[in-house]
């Protein structure tokens, strides 16, 4: 039976990351999950609204997540981590908050129960993986990867509750269990300088560049990542981190919906990685170990 | 007919200068039962005393009341003027038109009124105060000492110099606690175990001493003068009489890679042990988790080997009870583990140490033999950063509180470190410095100036490995704010000082109150230390809150005065203001109906059930007994009991409610 | 007794407090010299633990218009446990005036301890404020004395 999610994709899945977006319908077809995009949906206000407005910052999401429990949903997928945390954050203020609550039902004129389950796309993932990967997984992801979670994903970690603050793991599991050898490095939460992007290059070169050349240094053959912020500094602006390290770095980087496509064997249409700005060469062996073993491997941490 | 003294006290101007006491004193005259109402200008000073003795003497009074100031501050002073005019002293109360009315409201009328509101309140309730007389009960003059650390051991000794018995009660095998771990004490870097070792073996020695080791308190009933101490004796698997501590069963023990508690993990010991050579009592203990005869049920090693055959596998544990006058809680505390720190590597890293693993890799009789040397490696580091406040003054880790004697031993740490490794350096991140004991400023300076420890005043965000080396990055807020980071062989968390392990089921167990981190609540802050709330058990060290050597020992010698103190009394006095369940004669005999909903709500224990029984023993009732002994007073039973059958002397039904009633009639 | 045109209305408040909390609290509030208004009268208690609410039914049916009761904050008991029993004590209570028809805003429920002299005369003001406002209990005092509690009126 086809189960269904409701889907918020966010302004960057329908711009800047659109190769995100297209590869999250690939996975989720391959899943055998629809995703139900939430009718009418608006701006999460990320970044923006919460430095100038308070209000206005719970009045956008709230606004999504209203349309959301009117359409009758009980969870959403939110694959940006940007959207993601701010939906969260809301949806947690709002519940616990009354007199805020009423202020922001009279601005979008809604009545918000605050009770969706907001997934992020490991979370989701998580969901159906699985029972998915022994009978579906084409090829074995035979590299040795860096699984960077960025900042948005993990904090605060009394409101999101989604693994561990510090160290996260749960990428690391889902890239495991499709036969990745994944690295144990300390910057998988460090600062990419997202909010920087447009603005201060140089700053953006500097602090992605930590990243990107640690990630290289400790053997990484790839870069995985669940947020478009992250993607866009790592991959977009490679010219800057380049020139701020002074050294070439050609390792891709890879959402890890996309990993798991190509793990499917699915076309660099399909994934969307042919969007990349640095090339993703990476060639996957064709699978033949007993996927079993790996997730239990995975299930013992 | 009651005849009561009204005494109204100007309190110089204190009370005078809002209310009238004059017409206070006036309208009390005329009040029902008054025999006699004045008003003086110091009735807490020798004439005004006088005034209220001749009063009672002169008028043949009943009772007294006192308006002046809070009962808190004089109701002693006046209940014994009170007796030495020969009128109970239960029969006197104060009327505080002090604290309570004149220095809270403006002068008027209505502060006037509200003064008198509060002394005919009171009136109405001496006239139904019953004479009362203190309950004196005979104190058992033992002391029992939990925790066998310095604190410990300094208490009981003081306690068993001033001859009383003392039973000592510690949970691991030997005494000694954190002290005997510590390599050199700061300021003075005189070596610890030098010092303690000698103390340790007089408690062994001392005949007014029962020492026992492994050992727990199973159960304490009782109260102040009688406890009830049932200890549980931990099967050691030998029998200790017969043991003569050779050590040839520790030598020949075939499990010999438990990581060692007493050496933080970072050293081994057998699965028979003693914790450490200068252990006291130097005697082996099995543990039986590790032990293969125990897991595979063969091996018997030890037993083969005992030259004495003292090896007893079947020793269960077994109890001994202990009656105490007095408890002295001196449990110590322990020290976040490197595993509660996500951003310094959660103790996956090797080379992370907390204070108390330097401690033992600074110490002659450590793993190391005094040398530095990393854990993962054996290599002496050549840069060991030290992080001061590693969980302390740090609300994201739940704990808001300075564990005060980091700064200290962080400082002694980076020199310990310097003088052991010359062309070592030694950084310490620290948020302040706090030394502020006698030669502690001066020892910091000592660091800083002559063994150049380098300080950097901030916080580390992050610690990881990195070809061998630990990245420290952390920022330096005198410089603006810059970003530091250092390529370190070795970083020491001065890691908070935390509760001890069991701290807060032993403190139910003894109904002691205790904060929110768990260490031990004292009953005040500034003139109570040592004591708890709970009468007749003391506290002394860092069970309280964490205490460098020097307080802890200061702590207790003051926790064991009070002790000696106690036990110089013969029989305890006290006050008799208790619950008495209400008794009338036959057939009736009480109103109590046995719900015994009282015995469940009382914080004491101090309820039990009581049978009337006739001349043939027949039970005819069961009700409700209190023990005067255990009762202190609080009155929840009072409130409780459906058939009003119980009263609390001092605050009973009569008074109270006369008290309710007079306050709004006038 | 009942001079209640609402001009000169003086509320009468009846405090019951525990010894070592709140009254050493209201003692420092007169330590400290704060003022507050004088319509508040306090009974010692040795806990709130001892605090029977049938005491808090004499005060109204004595008129008082008012009633606050206060202790030590919660696990700061010196009794251990008083406190929570009161606490637990309160709940009831306020269901029983919500059947009687009291409003429950003349009754105030508070943890003041040992050294919060300054929140006493705040508690004690605010109350004599909401009181003026609420009037005087006169409604409930007619009840007592037309219906079952009386013979807790007279006792």
């Amino acid at each position: 039976m086809q189960k269904k999610i409701g889907y918020y994709p966010g302004c960057s899945l329908e711009g800047s990351a659109r190769e995100y977006n297209e590869s999250v319908q690939t996975l989720a077809k391959a899943f055998d999950v629809t995703l139900e995009q939430v009718p009418d949906w608006n701006c999460c206000g990320a970044t923006a609204a919460h430095n100038l407005n308070k209000v206005l910052s719970f009045a956008l999401p709230a606004r999504i997540l209203a349309n959301a429990e009117k359409a009758g949903m009980e969870n959403i997928l939110v694959p940006c981590a940007a959207c993601y945390n701010r939906l969260s954050m809301v949806q947690h203020e709002l519940g616990k908050n009354e007199s805020l609550r009423n202020e922001v039902n009279a601005i979008i004129e809604a009545d918000l129960k605050c009770n969706l389950k907001i997934l992020n796309i490991i979370q989701f993932i998580q969901m159906f993986i699985s029972d998915f990967v022994g009978d579906k997984q084409q090829l074995l992801f035979n590299k040795k990867v860096a699984c960077y979670y960025g900042c948005l994903l993990v904090r605060p970690n009394d409101v999101l509750g989604f693994d561990r603050a510090e160290d996260p793991q749960m990428m690391d599991e889902v890239m495991k269990s499709l036969g990745a050898d994944t690295i144990d490095w300390p910057f998988k939460t460090e600062c990419c300088g997202a909010g920087l992007s447009v603005s201060r290059t140089d700053i953006v070169g500097n602090l992605s560049g930590r990243i990107v050349k640690e990630a290289a240094d400790r053997g990484a053959e790839a870069i995985i990542v669940a947020c478009p912020m992250c993607h866009s500094n790592l991959d977009m602006r490679r010219p800057a981190i380049e020139k701020a390290i002074g050294e070439k770095i050609d390792i891709p980087v890879i959402y890890i919906s996309q990993a798991i496509d190509m793990a499917l064997g699915k076309t660099q249409k399909e994934t969307g990685i042919n969007r990349h700005f640095v090339p993703v060469n990476i060639e996957l062996k064709k699978k033949e170990a007993e996927p079993q073993v790996v997730i239990e491997k995975t299930e013992e941490k | 007919m009651a005849r009561i003294g009204v005494f109204i006290c100007h309190c110089g101007e204190n009370i005078s200068a809002t209310v009238d006491c004059e017409k206070v004193a006036k309208v009390a005259s005329e009040f029902p039962g008054v025999a006699v109402s004045v008003d003086y200008k110091y009735m807490c000073s020798d004439p005004g005393q006088n005034l209220v003795k001749e009063a009672i003497i002169e008028h043949k009074l009943t009772g007294v009341v006192v308006s002046a100031c809070s009962p808190r501050m004089h109701e002693p002073t006046f209940r014994n003027a009170c007796a030495e005019a020969g009128l109970n002293p239960f029969l006197c109360e104060m009327a505080n038109i002090r604290e309570h009315c004149s220095w809270v409201h403006e002068k008027g009328d209505a502060t006037t009124q509200k003064a008198i509101d509060i002394v005919r309140t009171l009136v109405e309730k001496v006239k139904r105060n019953e004479a009362l007389a203190p309950i004196y009960v005979p104190i058992s003059k033992t002391a029992v000492v939990i925790g066998g650390g310095v604190a410990g051991i300094q208490a009981a000794l003081d306690i068993a110099d001033a001859g009383h018995k003392v039973v000592m009660v510690e949970r691991e095998p030997s005494i000694g606690g954190h002290m005997s771990q510590l390599s050199e004490t700061f300021p003075t870097l005189d070596c610890s175990q030098c010092i303690l070792t000698p103390r340790m073996v007089d408690v062994a020695r001392h005949p007014n001493i029962t020492l026992y080791t492994y050992a727990e308190i199973e159960s304490v009933d009782g109260s102040i003068g009688n406890f009830n101490v049932k200890i549980r004796l931990k099967s050691k698997s030998l029998d200790e009489k017969v043991c003569t501590g050779c050590g040839a069963c520790i030598q020949k023990c075939p499990v010999k890679k438990i990581p060692s508690e007493f050496e933080q993990g970072l050293g081994m010991r057998t699965a028979i042990y003693v914790p450490f050579p200068q252990a006291v009592p130097n005697k082996p203990v099995i543990d039986r988790k590790n032990c293969t005869y125990y897991i595979k049920g063969k091996c018997k090693v030890c037993e083969i080997v005992c030259p004495t055959k003292a090896i007893r596998f079947d020793q269960e544990d077994s109890f001994v009870e202990v009656q105490a006058g007095a408890l002295l809680l001196a449990t110590g505390f322990d020290v976040l583990k490197t595993s509660a720190f996500p951003e310094y590597g959660y103790g996956k890293y090797k080379d992370v140490i907390d204070g108390l693993q330097f401690e033992r890799l600074a110490s002659a009789s450590g793993p190391t033999k005094g040398e530095i040397r990393r854990p993962s490696d054996g290599q002496i580091p050549k840069k060991i950063v030290f992080i001061a406040c590693a969980g302390s003054r740090d609300p994201a880790k739940g704990r808001e509180y300075c564990s005060k004697i980091c700064c200290m031993y962080t400082a002694k740490h980076a020199m310990l470190y310097k003088h052991k490794v010359h062309e070592g350096t030694p950084y310490i991140f620290y948020m302040d410095i706090r030394a502020t004991g006698k030669m502690y400023e001066e020892f910091v300076r000592r660091a800083i100036e002559e063994d150049e420890v380098k300080y950097i005043r901030g916080r580390v965000s992050q610690v990881y490995e990195k070809n061998g080396k630990l990245i420290v990055r952390g920022v330096d807020t005198l410089l603006m704010g810059q970003p530091v980071e250092i390529e370190a062989d070795m970083v020491v968390l001065a890691t908070a000082g935390i509760a001890n392990q069991g701290s807060e089921e032993l403190a139910q167990k003894l109904h002691v109150s205790y904060d929110k981190h768990k260490f031990f609540s004292e009953a005040h802050p500034k003139l109570k230390p040592v004591e708890t709330n709970t009468a007749g058990i003391f506290l002394a060290g860092a069970c309280q809150s964490t205490k460098d050597i020097p307080e802890t020992v200061a702590a207790a010698s003051g926790a064991a005065a009070k002790v000696v103190g106690l036990f110089s009394n013969d029989m305890l006095k006290r006050d008799p203001l208790i619950a008495i369940v209400k008794k009338s004669p036959p057939p009736v005999y009480s109103s109590c109906t046995g719900c015994f909903m009282c015995i469940q709500v009382c914080p004491y224990q101090a309820i039990d059930k009581e049978e009337i029984k006739d001349r043939n023993g027949n039970i005819i009732k069961t009700i409700s007994h209190i023990n005067p002994g255990l009762c202190q007073g609080c009155g929840t039973c009072v409130a409780f009991c459906k058939s009003k059958s119980i009263d609390i002397l001092g605050y009973n039904h009569d008074q109270v409610y006369a008290e309710v009633s007079a306050l709004l009639n006038e | 007794m009942e001079t209640n045109n609402n001009n000169s209305f003086e509320p009468k408040v009846v405090a019951f407090v525990c010894n070592w909390c709140t009254y050493a609290g209201a003692d420092l509030t007169g330590t400290s010299r704060i003022k507050y208004a004088p319509n508040v009268k306090i009974i010692r208690f040795p806990c709130t633990g001892r605090i029977d609410y049938m005491l808090l039914m004499k005060a109204f049916a004595n008129g008082a218009d008012g009633i606050i009761v206060s202790g030590c904050h919660p696990n700061d008991c010196h009794y251990t446990s008083g406190n929570f029993h009161a606490r637990r004590r309160w709940m009831i209570f306020r269901n029983l005036c919500d059947f009687i028809g009291m409003d429950m805003n003349r009754v105030v429920f508070s943890w003041v301890s040992a050294a919060e002299g300054a929140k006493w005369a705040e508690i004690v003001n605010t109350t004599v404020d909401t009181i003026r406002q609420l009037g005087p209990a006169t409604s409930f005092q007619k009840l007592i004395k037309n219906s079952v509690f009386e013979e807790v009126g007279n006792e």
